[in-house]
């Protein structure tokens, strides 16, 4: 598989970046790059071994359902670029 | 008008549903619904960086329990994932979801419509959290020039339950999404209020000529918010599809949402792009490991569901399918079917009294079954005096009614207003006497063959003892005195 320009587009748009076309031109390199050393990992015989779903050696780490503190609401909007109302004020998006 | 006969409706739902947990699916902030805007959130529902994310066990324990009433697998491991997109109500710009290795599987449901018994497969059920709120500035999106988000339902437990597309039309539809809610009530894992958003429904739609193997394009509609909007929705979009299919047109994917006002469905298409969703698995959190024991535990647990306890009020209580339909339609209704039955053994009785005076003005004041005042033992005094003639069914309607006002017991009502039935001879005698005088016409009639007369005579001498003259003495006694005359 070979990554193009116009995959680095669509990932770039899909990530919310906007990205000059030199760095289109790097990302394109380095996204290659990558793909190409997972194809020499693909030449590992995996057949044998299950999937890895976590790289942690644990499981079921659970908590009880009671209700614990909340953040004070001046803190939760002190980051908001823009409030009105108790509430984060954002564009329309559709 | 379309030819739509020409082809075959194909509907699959997918169905969410907000989970009845004290706290949210990964923190401890409370799932209240309501409260002042951005006051139930914490670092961790609000994405802030360095925050680690704990699995309520009681979401997983929900989320199995609706498995095994829905008749699913239940995975021995299972996973979250995230599933990324841009859209101001998820502050994390992902949402923590199931992707590959959902926690349920391979479940089914039984379902009638039209008459028709039918099983509707499901495919799975997935853990997931809700997102925030977005309240727009105009009257709808698109007049508005911002949003503004409240971040109080981001981090609620939700399970997705996605059905196979096997279902053949809006009845059939409609038939699932009801038969859904019910067991969920059933199971208490959900408040499953539609109106609240407690359940929400959106419907995979599509048409192929009537004998065809493959399916067609699908169009999905969200925002139906109601049983009947679902019914509407699914019949205005068969409609809509098949007009496009016999102009030679073809179906667009796509995501249209229901108007309700214009009973309508509109394309809600912006960019093709933004459903990549690149699912990989969440690495905030741990595998889940469920273990057969705790399974079986929970299957124990599970309350007799709908489908066994209609048949229980069918084939041990000798109600019609139709009485026990209705009176199992809802957990808490029949739980206080059973109740009263418990007290007065006469389950006929008991289920007509539900399914009439008591829904009627359930319904009539927009009531749940949990908030009437009637207590069971007073519903099951009730009856015991009617079949005992101490009251006419008349004037139990009168004491029903007062009782479903205020909670007071029948007894007292009877007492307080003087309700007893008067079936003492002598007493209706005198009153008959008093109404066969006063009226010479009607006796006149009624001895020139006019037998219907003597229902006029009846109705007068009902009137003149507001209704506690045992109507069957009254009857006789009238009959009597006429015949004497």
């Amino acid at each position: 598989m070979k990554i193009t320009q116009k995959d680095v587009e669509h990932v770039a748009l899909l990530s919310r970046l906007k990205l000059s076309e030199e760095d289109k031109d790097k990302y394109t390199q380095s996204l290659n790059a990558i793909l190409e050393y997972m194809e020499i990992l693909n030449r590992v015989d995996t057949s044998s071994i299950e999937p890895t779903a976590h790289v942690l050696p644990l499981k079921n780490v659970f908590r009880e359902d009671e209700a614990g503190e909340t953040l004070e609401k001046e803190l939760v909007l002190a980051n908001a670029p823009d409030r009105e109302n108790g509430c984060f004020r954002v564009p329309r998006i559709i | 008008m379309s030819n739509s006969h020409k082809y075959e409706t194909v509907i699959g739902l997918e169905v969410h549903v907000e989970l009845k947990t004290k706290t949210k699916i990964f923190c401890s902030c409370p799932t209240e619904f309501g409260g002042e805007e951005n006051t139930h959130v914490c670092p961790v529902c609000l994405g802030l960086p360095g925050v680690l994310p704990v699995l309520n066990k009681r979401v997983l324990e929900f989320a199995i329990k609706a498995g095994l009433a829905l008749d699913c697998e239940i995975a021995g491991f299972s996973k979250f994932d995230r599933k990324n997109y841009f859209y101001p109500d998820l502050p994390k710009a992902y949402q923590v979801s199931q992707y590959d290795l959902p926690i349920c599987k391979e479940g089914r449901l039984e379902i009638e419509a039209e008459g028709k018994k039918k099983t509707i497969g499901i495919t799975r059920i997935h853990m997931e959290e809700d997102a925030g709120k977005l309240l727009h500035s105009g009257t709808t999106i698109t007049s508005s020039h911002y949003s503004l988000a409240d971040y109080n339902r981001t981090g609620v437990p939700l399970i997705e339950i996605v059905s196979e597309p096997d279902m053949r039309s809006a009845q059939e539809a409609r038939a699932y999404l009801e038969k859904l809610k019910m067991i969920l009530e059933y199971i208490d894992v959900s408040d499953v209020k539609m109106e609240q958003g407690s359940l929400r429904c959106d419907a995979n739609i599509s048409l192929r000529p009537i004998g065809a193997e493959e399916f067609g394009t699908r169009a999905e509609i969200k925002n139906m918010n109601s049983f009947k909007a679902l019914q509407k929705a699914v019949e205005y979009e068969v409609e809509r599809q098949a007009e496009i299919l016999d102009e030679g047109g073809s179906i667009v994917q796509e995501t249209r949402s229901w108007d309700e006002e214009k009973g309508v469905t509109v394309s809600m298409r912006s960019k093709e792009e933004a459903h990549d969703y690149r699912y990989f698995p969440e690495p905030d959190l741990v595998p889940i490991v469920v273990e057969p024991a705790w399974v079986e535990e929970l299957r124990n647990s599970l309350p007799e569901l709908p489908d066994e306890r209609k048949g229980r009020l069918v084939n041990v209580l000798g109600l019609s399918e139709y009485d026990a339909g209705i009176i199992t339609g809802s957990r808490a209704l029949a739980e206080y079917f059973d109740r009263i039955v418990a007290c007065y053994e006469e389950p006929k009785a008991v289920a007509n009294w539900i399914n009439g005076e008591f829904l009627r003005l359930l319904n009539a004041q927009g009531l749940e079954v949990t908030e009437s005042k009637i207590d069971p033992e007073d519903f099951a005094a009730l009856l015991r005096y009617i079949a005992d003639g101490k009251i006419s069914g008349k004037i139990a309607k009168e004491v029903f009614a007062e009782m479903f006002e205020k909670g007071e017991k029948p007894d007292e009502i009877i007492k307080r207003k003087g309700l007893i039935q008067i079936s003492d001879e002598g007493a209706l005698s005198a009153v008959v006497e008093k109404i066969v005088a006063g009226n010479p016409k009607s006796v006149e009639d009624y001895k020139a063959g006019k037998e219907k007369a003597i229902g006029f005579l009846v109705g007068q001498v009902m009137k003149e003892t507001k209704g506690q003259a045992n109507p069957g003495l009254v009857n006789k006694l009238l009959q009597e005195r006429l015949e004497s005359l």
